[in-house]
């Protein structure tokens, strides 16, 4: 896993080397500048010479400025490396999502991939480069404090043989305590911050039934919880800082009296004082090197987590790839599905569609009804090949869809989606979304055909009205009509409108069809809808229940022979036969239509 | 520009400060103590150390450690003493920060919550969620810094610093001025690399939220992605974004991290000179300046033992400096965070001047209406008089409006005389194309807006005089889009009227249709709802809702598209309920299914805010007006 995450540092690879390479620099020069220091004291207690003193400090500025540069590049090219090291993450990431199917997107929640793509490759870029600089840098000092001690210091080093085992254990400890505890309240946090979310969504609620004080109540519970929680977890690494003083202060107790005995006791000969405050120097850099070293563990374990999820995304296999050999191009827009079934996930027990057979000449009107959860949706997004048949296949233009190029297909198969999105950018970038190259007269007159352009024209910017993210500046009714405009301008062989009017009223979507009638006349169009009146002038109406294909045939037909049909129909439109002077109102609209395909 | 902005910064400092102080009264000071404390102690060795030095310096000839150690050891005890008490105050300071950080976060946390709770709706459809969410995670996040780790660095610092700066002056003039010196160039390139620093991480935050927008709204939308082939170009969008965030937050990154080894190594510098300074001031035998010489009435020629001190004087400062510095991009971040916390914290709430409340009440024979606790079916709007008289309106479900205009917008209204009178029982429907004012009528009624011009009145009281809370309670809402809450199934319809109980749910449920699928899930009534109910078909969803608002028994009902996802076999099946949870009860509905409205008693037709037609579906059909158009598409035969 981690080396399948490294291999994305790619060109930043030199960097983070060479990022290694200057820590290793500073750290030994960190660790030769207090012996230089002592060494400079030394002199200053002696014969005082200024020209031996400034030969000693010369070459501690030139240390000072090496170390420096090494520090400073280091800074830079860390930084460098592991926010390169990130950009590519984030970028294979995203990459990898685009070549997901429906399928592969259906196992990830959008909210997790945005995660993903975010915090979790914010937490794997933290600690890269605490390990590119600190990683080194922490164990090098360490272990270079320690020899220098022991060179300086003799005898006096034996401190670390209190202090380390103490600092090592202390830190084991807290660490040990304090990750699961923090493990688990950030998890409660996300929820907190989830419902916060709910909370702000549903604001309407809220205030239509006046449960403000309610949600006051529920928030105020959820969140003290939290405290509690985090204060508990805090309060263990807060033992942190004293455990830090207890090693350093017994540390410096030693050293000044331990040190002073020896002095004395050899007349200045084994030790002086400079070497004493060398030692003082090389006690803080163990002891903070042994923090950093441990807070580097928690960042990494932290990180794991996020580690985890980015390869899970990586890892994922895209669940459709093209043919070798593709079809790339599709001759016209007949439909065939030959014995089709079809599961979401290979575990699920029950088929979604099941024996599905069914003939649509090029350049149809077909309808399709049936109950929610009735696989109307399932059934036509075969035919774009979102997801592949379980068993059988479907046909376009007479060729199997798994033998076509799969931009091939999809330009030629246009689908408005039930779950329809429009993107922030302005109306004309939005319209584009279906041809590159559309011409403005070309957008304005797919618009008039979805009964868009009126509004469109209302709005003081006209074409160029920016929407909003989420498209939340305009009306449901709005944005089916701007979805279903952007998928007129495919000029595809195969149109499918996956209840795509049902925010539309009534008038607007009989135009919004009959427009259709006329200017694609040769498209394939499939019409998914909760209202008879949306598809009752098709060609062929195909009614679904749970999966399976009940009955076909034109709205008369089914008048006749299928019950649920009638049923549904007259339960529509029941008011109008109490109404005493009620023409047929449906007939008027087929008659048009009608008129208007032929 | 220069002038106004930093008024700003240090005001919502300031604010925060004095939030925190008024939450931790007797805390705050208690640490405040603890730091210093702790800062002196950490001072104080360097007085020692020297003690014990100049000791050393006296018995080091002689060799003598049992006479040295009569010296030494009263010292090293006493350095003891003041390191337990040092470890005792960093102990307690340390823990209670623990307490106080999280303590005021929570605290934070809570008022905004609280506070957003009685924001209007306007304020709601007016920012984007995802904005409003960020001051629960990134703005709260970057207080957490300042008060945990940024303040008590700085308190500490100061003081510490201080403590030096005064012991070093107590020693000597000039070597404390070469210190300056060093202390000076520190905090001059400080300021430089920190405010370039500063200025890329709020860039980098910004970048972030771009990315992190783009992502979010590629994420939800893959699948139209898909369908469009737009994968390519997404990619190349989302390149842009990435670079530009990666030119920033490398930018930041490297800001922060060069500032270290700088300050470290002008600390270096800064040593290399007191040495050399000191060398020659020795050699030259330069008098020495100081509160020492002020205290010993003498002027002596500076010596070893004091040079040698300041050697570990300016190492402690320039650890102390650094440590501050360290700390300037999260005081930068924490400004900006704490600054959007208070502007959601300040915005205007909702106004309520309502003085109308709604109460149980017993209505006898003759229709006197008397107050009561008990919970008895019946309501009554109780309402204050300017002389004291309280009088008991019954609440029926009469609703006026006259003459309502109404804007969201100043200047562009979306609403023109809208006249209308439901009478209590009464089924009032409102058709009409997308963006016709259908929506901003019902908004209207439960006062989500307030009107520009006209009445509308309830039960013959104006609606403005009711508290608004009571006004909503008796207003069933169901909209469209139904929001569900994370808890079980139960939970969710409970919502509606808290003190229900669960046969009282389940029954609503049954009103509703929603008792059949329900039972066929997982769990029944117990299935936990998470994430807006995702696992529920949006017509599941709006059963829910319908049975959310039914279980409150209001005796007025709101019905905005509220059964547009229920297949319309569905609706058929649920229709008896829903006719009877609609008898007695004066229910406005919007739908633009017809089936849906046409057996209301009064159907309005509005087109661009004005109600063009109004009448029965008998009536209307009849006119052959626009609703016998939408009804029947006859505006096809041209």
């Amino acid at each position: 896993m981690v080396r399948r995450l490294l291999s994305c540092v790619r060109e930043y690879k030199k960097l983070s080397i060479l990022t290694f390479c200057l820590m290793v620099g500073e750290v030994l020069i960190e660790c030769l500048i207090p012996f230089i220091t002592a060494e400079l004291v030394n002199r200053m207690k002696g014969d005082l010479e200024i020209s031996r003193l400034l030969t000693i400090g010369v070459t501690l500025v030139l240390m000072a400025l090496v170390s420096l540069t090494c520090g400073g590049l280091a800074g830079y090219t860390s930084a460098k490396a592991s926010e390169g090291f990130a950009k590519n993450l984030r970028s294979d990431l995203f990459d990898r999502i685009q070549s997901f199917s429906f399928q592969n997107i259906d196992r990830f929640s959008s909210t997790s991939l945005v995660t993903r793509l975010t915090t979790d490759v914010a937490n794997v870029q933290m600690s890269y480069m605490m390990i590119i600089r600190t990683a080194v840098r922490s164990p090098l000092m360490l272990v270079f404090a320690v020899i220098m001690a022991f060179i300086m210091g003799g005898k006096l080093a034996a401190t670390f043989v209190f202090v380390l085992p103490a600092m090592v254990i202390g830190l084991i400890f807290i660490t040990r305590k304090a990750m699961p505890a923090f493990r688990r309240v950030f998890r409660k946090y996300d929820k907190l911050n989830e419902s916060v979310e709910e909370n702000v969504r549903g604001m309407r609620v809220v205030k239509g039934f006046s449960r403000e004080e309610y949600e006051k109540q529920k928030f105020k519970k959820a969140a003290d919880d939290i405290c509690n929680d985090f204060t508990k977890a805090e309060r263990i690494v807060a033992l942190n800082d004293p455990l830090m003083q207890i090693c350093w202060y017994f540390n410096m107790v030693f050293i000044l009296t331990v040190g002073s005995k020896l002095i004395i006791e050899s007349r200045g000969l084994d030790l002086d004082v400079g070497q004493i405050s060398a030692m003082l120097t090389y006690g803080i850099q163990v002891l903070m090197s042994l923090q950093m070293i441990s807070m580097i563990y928690v960042i990494i374990t932290i990180s794991l987590e996020s580690m985890r999820r980015i390869h899970e995304v990586l890892q994922e296999q895209p669940g459709l790839t093209n043919p070798e050999n593709p079809v790339m191009e599709v001759r016209d827009g007949s439909i065939d599905f030959n014995n089709v079934s079809f599961k979401y996930s290979e575990k699920s027990e029950k088929f979604a569609l099941a024996d599905v057979n069914l003939h649509i000449d090029s350049g149809m009107t077909v309808g399709i009804i049936g109950g929610t959860g009735s696989s109307k949706s399932s059934l036509v997004q075969m035919i774009p090949r979102l997801y592949d048949t379980t068993e059988g296949q479907v046909l376009v233009g007479g060729v199997n869809v798994k033998n076509y190029d799969l931009v091939t297909l999809r330009d030629s198969v246009a689908m408005v989606l039930q779950k329809n999105q429009l993107f922030s950018g302005t109306i004309k970038e939005n319209l584009r979304w279906g041809n590159e190259d559309a011409t403005d007269e070309e957008l304005v007159e797919a618009c008039k055909l979805a009964q868009a352009d009126e509004f469109i024209s209302s709005f003081p910017k006209c074409y160029d009205t920016f929407i909003e993210q989420g498209g939340t500046n305009v009306s449901g009714g709005q944005k089916q009509r701007l979805c279903i405009a952007r998928a007129l301008l495919k000029k595809p062989k195969i149109l499918i409108l996956d209840d795509s009017t049902s925010a539309v009223d009534t008038r607007t979507d009989a135009m919004i069809r009959k427009g259709m009638a006329s200017y694609i006349p040769e498209t394939t169009k499939i019409i998914i809808a909760q209202r008879i009146a949306s598809v009752q002038e098709a060609d062929m109406i195909i009614v679904m229940d749970n999966g399976r294909i009940v009955t076909t045939g034109t709205h008369k037909e089914l008048m006749e022979s299928s019950p649920i049909y009638r049923e549904t129909y007259e339960q529509q439109t029941s008011g109008q036969n109490a109404a005493v002077s009620e023409p047929k109102p449906a007939g008027n609209v087929k008659i048009s239509a009608e008129g208007a395909a032929a | 520009m220069e002038n106004k902005r930093p008024q700003i910064k240090t005001n919502s400092i300031k604010r925060l400060l004095t939030m925190l102080y008024k939450a931790y009264p007797v805390m705050l000071p208690i640490v405040g103590v603890c730091i210093v404390i702790a800062a002196v102690t950490a001072a104080l060795p360097a007085i020692f150390q020297q003690k014990i030095y100049s000791v050393i310096g006296e018995w080091v000839e002689s060799g003598d450690w049992a006479g040295a150690s009569k010296q030494i050891y009263p010292l090293v005890t006493t350095l003891a003493i003041f390191y337990i008490i040092s470890m005792i105050a960093g102990f307690a300071r340390s823990q209670m920060m623990a307490v106080i950080t999280q303590g005021f976060l929570n605290k934070m946390r809570q008022e905004m919550f609280a506070k957003m709770q009685n924001l209007p709706v306007k304020y709601f459809d007016t920012n984007k969620h995802g904005d409003i969410m960020s001051h629960y995670t990134n703005d709260i996040d970057t207080l957490r810094q300042l008060i945990s780790q940024a303040l008590p660095t700085i308190i500490r610092c100061t003081i510490l610093l201080t403590a030096v700066m005064c012991i070093m002056l107590y020693y000597s003039l000039w070597m404390t001025l070469v210190v300056l010196l060093g202390v000076f160039a520190m905090l001059k390139i400080t300021k430089k690399v920190g405010s370039g620093s500063a200025k890329y991480f709020i860039r980098q935050q910004k970048s972030v939220g771009i990315t992190e927008g783009f992502v979010q709204e590629m994420m939800t939308g893959q699948k139209v992605v898909k369908v469009f082939n737009h994968e390519e170009r997404s990619r190349a969008d989302f390149k842009k974004d990435n670079d530009d965030l990666f030119e920033d937050a490398f930018r930041a990154h490297a800001y922060a991290n060069v500032l270290g080894p700088i300050i470290n190594n002008i600390g270096n510098t800064l040593y290399v000179t007191i040495a050399v300074v000191g060398g020659i001031l020795l050699l030259s035998h330069t008098p020495n300046i100081g509160i020492i010489s002020l205290v010993k009435g003498s002027v002596a020629v500076l010596s070893i033992d004091i040079v040698i001190p300041f050697l570990n004087m300016a190492k402690q400062f320039t650890g102390n400096v650094n440590q501050v510095a360290q700390q300037i991009n999260s005081i930068a971040m924490a400004i900006a965070g704490a600054e959007r916390i208070f502007e959601l914290i300040d915005e205007e709430p909702e106004t309520d001047e309502g003085y109308v409340t709604l109460v149980n009440a017993v209505i006898d024979n003759e229709g006197n209406i008397t107050e009561t606790e008990e919970r008895t079916g019946k309501w009554a709007w109780k309402h204050p008089h300017h002389d004291g008289t309280l009088t008991y309106t019954e609440l029926k479900g009469d609703i006026v409006m006259m003459d309502v205009d109404f804007a969201y917008v100043t200047g562009k209204p979306v609403l023109h005389d809208i006249s209308l009178y439901a009478k209590p029982g009464q089924k009032v429907a409102f058709v009409g194309a997308t963006g016709a004012g259908k929506t901003t009528i019902t908004n209207l009624i439960n006062r989500f807006y307030d009107i520009e011009d006209g009445k509308i009145r309830y039960d013959n009281i104006n609606i403005n005089k009711i508290k608004k809370a009571d006004l909503r309670n008796s207003l069933g809402l169901i909209l469209q889009d139904t929001n569900l809450f994370t808890g079980t199934v139960m939970e969710n319809i409970r919502y509606g009227n808290l003190e229900a109980s669960d046969e009282e749910c389940i029954e609503a449920a049954r009103l509703a249709g929603a008792d059949d699928f329900i039972t066929r899930l997982p769990s029944g009534y117990d299935t936990m709802l998470e994430n807006n109910g995702e696992n529920l078909s949006q017509g599941q969803r709006q059963l829910l809702g319908i049975a959310r608002a039914a279980v409150g028994d209001p005796p007025v009902m709101i019905m905005d598209e509220a059964t547009s996802s229920i297949d319309t076999r569905t609706e058929r099946i649920v229709q008896q309920g829903m006719d009877k949870l609609m008898e007695g009860r004066t229910v406005f509905v919007i739908a633009h299914r017809l089936s849906t409205v046409q057996n209301s008693n009064v159907i309005m037709v509005l087109d661009h805010g004005r109600i063009i037609e109004r009448g029965s579906h008998d009536d209307l059909i009849a006119q052959q007006g626009q609703y016998y158009q939408l009804y029947t598409g006859a505006f096809e035969l041209e």
